[in-house]
């Protein structure tokens, strides 16, 4: 093999970025989304009054934590297909794309990650607040909405963010439904020109710039957002 | 006579199984009457006064609230809270919303007040209690004696037909607390009916038109202002008065 070939990598830019990367955002940005709204939902049912509906979100959220993301993202696009005909009633498997499935999978799996992270917000709040809110004649849902979700969601801005670039980084793991994310693009290049070294430092670094950047970021909005009680 | 703003009729309510917090207690406020409730820390006045919006559940006993039982089937806990006013002790003004907002929130969503009247009520009444210059502020940057004055206008914007204060100088720095007292007077004044859990007793002494002395989960006294402070009937009235004036 020959020496660092820089031109290797300029050559292939275009289809890491335009196709890879942005698969990768768009994954992490849809992930992210349907994980925190799948999360929320899960936080306040595990708060809520319900002790039957409350054990089921803890079962689901204990369940999810207890697994490799890994498996259930390849267990779960081999499973869809049929969850789909079930659901249906169609006479063949569903055919579901891989995005779909990774997409699906993810949300279900941040899901998880994010209503801890929720529940631990709401945990943060005064009880106070709840209280003075339902003095006012708020209802229970809109006390939530109202004086207590806007809350969590400022004070945990900064640690659901650092949880999306670690599920930025854990996208890469859809390689095993072979997607062609960032790295599962580099991986193409990289064995088509037998030129694995440039192309995984290349990758490597794109991660870490993209990660360390970000988490700079979240730590300067964490010294900006600091609610005064 | 008119009915009573407030009824509590011989209730009953412990946190665990266990000793009562409030045992058999009864007291029923008129409209217009400013009553006052003391005595010492643990005597349950603070669970008495949430009992009153059902912030805290009783197991025995009845408590009517402007006509409404609170216990009974069908009523509208929410709709009946917009009509009774608390201010708690630590103020709970809503962190993440301008003063303004923190009046128009429930104005709007509870009453369906639109928003530009509900703007207009909490004008007027963050002028009453002298907070005109914050209405665009955060909590945040508020002492603690304009945050529970803000608090105090928060209240009033649903018109309610009594007012709660539970303890509502207690964890304000010295110089502030005469601050909240004036606001407080001059609405006891004006004629709101008042239920007022606290240890100022100057307040009581102006405005009060009866003090209530709770001791272990009971009413140990009921009297109206000038008998409790010049000849209070009970001995442990007059050991708890002895103890907090004699400095």
């Amino acid at each position: 093999m020959s020496s660092f070939d820089f031109e290797e990598i300029h050559r292939s830019l275009g289809y890491l970025f335009f196709d890879g990367m942005r698969f990768t955002l768009t994954l992490t940005f849809l992930a992210a989304l349907g994980g925190v709204v799948l999360g929320t939902i899960l936080a306040i049912i595990r708060q809520s009054g319900s002790r039957l509906l409350s054990s089921i979100a803890a079962g689901y959220v204990n369940l999810v934590r207890a697994l490799p993301l890994v498996l259930v993202i390849f267990w779960f696009y081999f499973l869809v297909p049929y969850l789909g005909q079930w659901l249906t009633g169609a006479t063949r498997p569903v055919h579901v794309g891989g995005f779909a499935s990774a997409l699906i999978t993810f949300i279900a799996f941040e899901a998880a990650y994010f209503s801890e992270i929720v529940r631990a917000g709401i945990a943060s709040i005064p009880r106070g607040q709840e209280a003075a809110a339902m003095a006012l004649g708020l209802r229970s849902s809109q006390a939530m909405r109202y004086v207590i979700l806007p809350q969590v969601f400022r004070i945990m801005l900064p640690v659901l963010l650092t949880q999306t670039i670690v599920l930025f980084q854990d996208t890469s793991l859809v390689y095993v439904l072979s997607i062609t994310d960032f790295l599962g693009a580099a991986a193409q290049i990289a064995e088509r020109d037998g030129r694995l070294v440039e192309m995984y430092s290349f990758v490597a670094v794109v991660y870490f710039v993209f990660s360390f950047t970000a988490s700079q970021g979240v730590r300067r909005l964490r010294a900006h957002i600091a609610v005064p009680h | 006579m008119t009915a009573p703003v407030i009824q509590i009729d011989h209730v009953i309510k412990s946190y665990t199984a266990g000793v009562p917090v409030l045992h058999d207690v009864s007291l029923t406020i008129a409209r217009g009457e400013v009553v006052v409730v003391c005595g010492p820390s643990g005597s349950g006045k603070s669970t008495l006064i949430k009992c009153v919006n059902a912030l805290e559940p009783i197991q025995h006993g009845r408590i009517v609230v402007d006509g409404q039982d609170l216990a009974s089937k069908g009523v509208d806990l929410p709709r009946l809270r917009a009509r009774v006013g608390m201010v708690f002790q630590h103020f709970e003004l809503f962190p993440h919303m301008r003063v303004l907002d923190n009046l128009c929130l429930a104005q709007c969503k509870v009453l369906g007040r639109p928003r530009a009247d509900a703007e207009a009520r909490s004008e007027a009444l963050l002028e009453r209690v002298g907070m005109t210059a914050f209405a665009a502020k955060y909590p945040g940057a508020l002492s603690g004696g304009q945050q529970q004055r803000v608090a105090i206008a928060r209240a009033l914007a649903m018109d309610p037909v009594v007012m709660l204060f539970d303890e509502a100088t207690s964890a304000l720095d010295p110089e502030m607390v005469s601050e909240v007292l004036d606001v407080m007077v001059e609405l006891a004044r004006s004629g709101m009916t008042m239920m007022v859990v606290t240890h100022e007793m100057g307040f009581a002494r102006k405005v009060a038109h009866r003090v209530v002395f709770m001791d272990q989960g009971e009413i140990a006294e009921d009297s109206p202002r000038e008998i409790f402070f010049e000849a209070p009937r009970t001995e442990r009235a007059r050991e708890f008065l002895s103890k907090i004036l004699t400095y």
